[in-house]
């Protein structure tokens, strides 16, 4: 399996959910292989970069920008957290 | 739009090359009366538009065999000899299913020997978002079927200053491109052209599963008779979900699996990997972006506002408060029109004819006729609002808004759609509650949704409401009772979410919720979309629960009419003999004679049956019949009422408000109370009045426990607090 999507990345490491808004980072792993599926498939491939771009009224969810393609994903603060940014 | 075409080397390129087509195949379709075409695609890739703009108004709304997923089929004349039949398929990310939704899409997919195995795949790719949608692109393309790209939002694309290589792509890739703005209409022509040219499989591949799993692929591939070793290894992958293999053949492939050690979950993931690192290859010799420095893109500012902790929810809140307005207020206007036009040919129909039949034709069909007709302004509008929700891309933001709080509920982001669409028929809602991958979010937002209040109830709180409220006009535009119905809408809400609450604590399950979606940008409603979903839920509302509303009120119209044996001739002639002595005019006699008649016909055997346990609700045998009968539709409640008191009433009177409020209990006074309507009122939001749900639920849960729960629920809820509400206000 490949590294990207191991259990065993020290819980550390900076994610996705600690971006602020406006602040991008480039993604390293997916902490969690089941939801890492439905990620990898929405675009989420290990080396992309990432941006924090808005939070709901609430706090949750967020919209994440992908890449170049200013392609807008909207997830909850807890799959956020499964993305690992790299150092 | 001449702009966006110059921007790409080539509009219309030459087809790609591709394997000539086998002597059998092409026989096997010169037998075919129609070619047969999937459409597929990303959610928000522009593939209803394509499909809308392929077929116009040739639609059909079917069923796939197993499923209730909605089968919308076509067809299309590709040129004056070649017709095709296009069905659009759900949209997905891949072949990997998530959803049940997308289990339709590989049951088709992988079936060859299915009478509905598709001649070629049309794929929607968003050319402003193609590196996510070529990984179903490809995924397909190694299925090994005859596959046309239909390159869409080549303005979108433009504006982002990503220019395509379309002649170096087609080459790459090895199928037919054609770039279109399909909403606009642009590239359909070619399209059709190229779709009518008998094409062969793809001739690129794009993944090839490792060498250490061919072994096992292999055997599936020879015991299965597949076409490819890629298809094989989906069989391993979902040989669980695929519903035309046997419980053997189950068994052979999860035997295999084990013995070579098949992990599915690691394997997927590095396919993806690969595909995308394949993809990004691909797109590095064909695709450059010119960056421009941009202003913030105009969805992120409108989000600003519209997702905003304060405007975005009262902006929302306003949305839902013009919905309920313009179904209850605005549609009256039609509605009346309907009204008046069916009560003018019964009308027409008795004064020049008679008989039995002629009764059975203006007392039976024609009114329940008028009662499916009745809906048609309310549900179109309705439609037209969820259709330009969706269409806009604003529906994803409420979802954004709203997750957190339904979170709290055991409700998901996501059930904030079968909710809302609950408001209009929890039939098509329960089924649209699909897109919720979790099983437990879905099971609540299914329980929960028929709390809503459908557009089915609207007849009934609309004919009870006159008794209870005052139409005053407020603020000039709106009126009184318009606040009185938004009351009622809020207390099935309300319920609904308590509810939910409740289940989440019954349930318990490991399987986790997502939320991860697409975010897409706003868009221009295209009204053609917008107009065909009106048609469509029109249509469907009109030839299903039309069907059962007007065998019902025909089969009411016997039950009112017919008694056992000939009880209603000997009532007849006793209320006649007692008219005599009591020396009544012919109209009272005429009146008391339809009463007694009524009174002992099978309907009133059936209510009397049921009157002792309704009667502490404040309910009589009359509205015990209606109770019985609106099980089948709850509008068929004020249809019911209608037939039964104009059997017994002055013909005259044709509203069915008028012929409630001239209704006299024992002492001669208005039987609809302030309470008893009231209690019926809130019976109406809370009771399971539908067969058509139950039916639904059964068949999206796989069996009869939750509609059977459901019931039980709604029942026991809806007495309870009939009972309370009548009880109090008596």
């Amino acid at each position: 399996m490949a590294a990207s999507t191991t259990r065993t990345t020290p819980q550390t490491r900076r994610s996705v959910k600690d971006l602020r808004v406006g602040e991008s980072g480039t993604i390293c792993c997916l902490q969690d292989p089941e939801m890492a599926l439905k990620l990898l498939e929405m675009g989420c491939i290990p080396g992309t970069r990432i941006r924090m771009n808005s939070r709901a009224p609430l706090g949750c969810p967020v919209t994440l920008v992908l890449g170049d393609d200013d392609y807008t994903l909207s997830v909850r603060v807890s799959e956020a957290a499964t993305i690992l940014l790299k150092d | 739009m001449a702009r966006a075409e110059s921007n790409f080397d080539s509009t219309v390129a030459p087809a790609a090359p591709s394997r000539p087509v086998g002597q059998d195949e092409a026989q096997l379709r010169s037998r075919k009366s129609l070619t047969r075409i999937a459409l597929i695609g990303n959610p928000n890739s522009g593939k209803s538009s394509l499909f809308n703009q392929l077929t116009g108004l040739n639609q059909k709304v079917g069923n796939f065999p197993g499923v209730t997923v909605d089968r919308k089929t076509g067809t299309s004349q590709l040129t004056p000899q070649h017709r095709a039949e296009i069905i659009d398929l759900p949209g997905t990310y891949s072949l990997y299913p998530k959803s049940l939704d997308e289990k339709v899409i590989t049951d088709l997919l992988y079936d060859k020997e299915s009478a509905q195995y598709p001649d070629f795949v049309v794929v929607t790719v968003d050319a402003s978002n193609l590196r996510r949608s070529l990984l179903l692109f490809t995924q397909l393309a190694d299925l090994g079927l005859p596959t046309v790209l239909a390159l869409n939002m080549t303005d979108v694309a433009e504006q982002h200053g990503v220019h395509i290589d379309i002649a170096q792509l087609q080459y790459e890739l090895g199928v037919p491109i054609i770039p279109m703005n399909a909403r606009k209409g642009i590239g359909i022509a070619a399209l059709k052209i190229v779709i009518a040219q008998q094409l062969g499989a793809p001739t690129v591949d794009f993944y090839s599963p490792a060498e250490e799993l061919l072994p096992m692929i292999r055997q599936i591939r020879y015991y299965f008779n597949l076409h490819n070793d890629y298809l094989a290894l989906h069989y391993a992958h979902q040989f669980r979900q695929i519903s035309f293999l046997s419980a053997d053949d189950r068994q052979y492939i999860q035997e295999l699996t084990q013995q070579y050690g098949f992990e599915p979950t690691p394997q997927q993931a590095q396919e993806t990997i690969a595909r995308y690192a394949r993809i990004n290859d691909i797109l590095l010799n064909t695709v450059s972006v010119t960056r421009t420095e941009r202003q913030e893109p105009y969805s992120n500012r409108l989000d600003r506002v519209l997702t905003h902790k304060v405007w975005g929810y009262l902006i929302f809140f306003g949305i839902l408060f013009l919905m309920f307005q313009a179904v209850f207020a605005w549609a009256s206007y039609p509605m009346d029109l309907i009204d008046q036009g069916v009560a003018w040919i019964n009308g027409l129909i008795q004064t020049n004819f008679s008989g039995p039949l002629i009764d059975l034709l203006t007392e039976g069909v024609l009114a329940g006729l008028g009662g499916v007709l009745i809906f048609i302004p309310q549900i179109a509008l309705l439609f037209a609002f969820i259709a330009v929700l969706e269409e806009t891309g604003y529906m994803a933001r409420v979802t954004f808004m709203m997750d957190r709080i339904m979170r709290k509920f055991g409700l998901n982001g996501k059930s904030i759609v079968p909710l809302i669409s609950g408001v209009a028929c929890a039939v098509p809602a329960i089924m649209s509650a699909r897109t919720i991958e979790n099983w437990k979010d879905r099971m609540i937002t299914i329980f929960v949704t028929p709390l809503m209040s459908c557009s089915a109830r609207i007849p009934v709180y609309t004919v009870l409401i006159a008794f209870v409220v005052p139409a005053e006009p407020v603020l000039g535009i709106f009126n009184l009772q318009g606040f009185a119905l938004m009351g009622l809408y809020l207390l099935g809400f309300v319920t609904a979410i308590v509810s939910a609450l409740l289940l989440k604590l019954i349930l318990k399950t490991k399987e986790r919720s997502y939320f991860i979606m697409e975010f897409p940008v706003y868009r221009w409603p295209r009204w053609k979309n917008v107009g065909l979903t009106i048609m469509e839920k029109v249509k469907a509302f009109v030839f299903q629960a039309g069907k059962v509303i007007v065998a019902i009120s025909v089969i009411l119209w016997v039950l009112a009419s017919y008694g056992p044996g000939n009880a209603l001739e000997q009532v007849e002639a006793k209320t006649r003999v007692a008219a005599v002595r009591q020396q009544l005019s012919p109209e009272e006699t005429n009146l008391r004679v339809a009463a007694g008649r009524l009174e002992n016909s099978y309907a009133g055997v059936f209510g009397r049956t049921l009157e002792p346990a309704i009667r502490p609700l404040g309910f009589d045998w009359k509205i015990g019949i209606a109770l019985i009968t609106s099980f089948a539709a709850r509008e068929v409640f004020v249809g019911t009422i209608s037939t039964i008191y104009s059997v017994g009433q002055d013909a005259d009177m044709r509203t069915v408000q008028q012929k409630l409020a001239a209704e006299k209990d024992e002492n001669g006074q208005p039987f609809f109370t302030p309470a008893r309507a009231f209690s019926l009122l809130v019976f109406y939001v809370f009771a399971m009045q539908c067969m058509s749900t139950l039916a639904v639920v059964y068949r999206e849960t796989k069996g009869w426990r939750w509609p059977l729960a459901q019931l039980l629920y709604m029942t026991a809820l809806a007495y309870g607090s009939s009972l309370l509400v009548y009880q109090v206000f008596k």
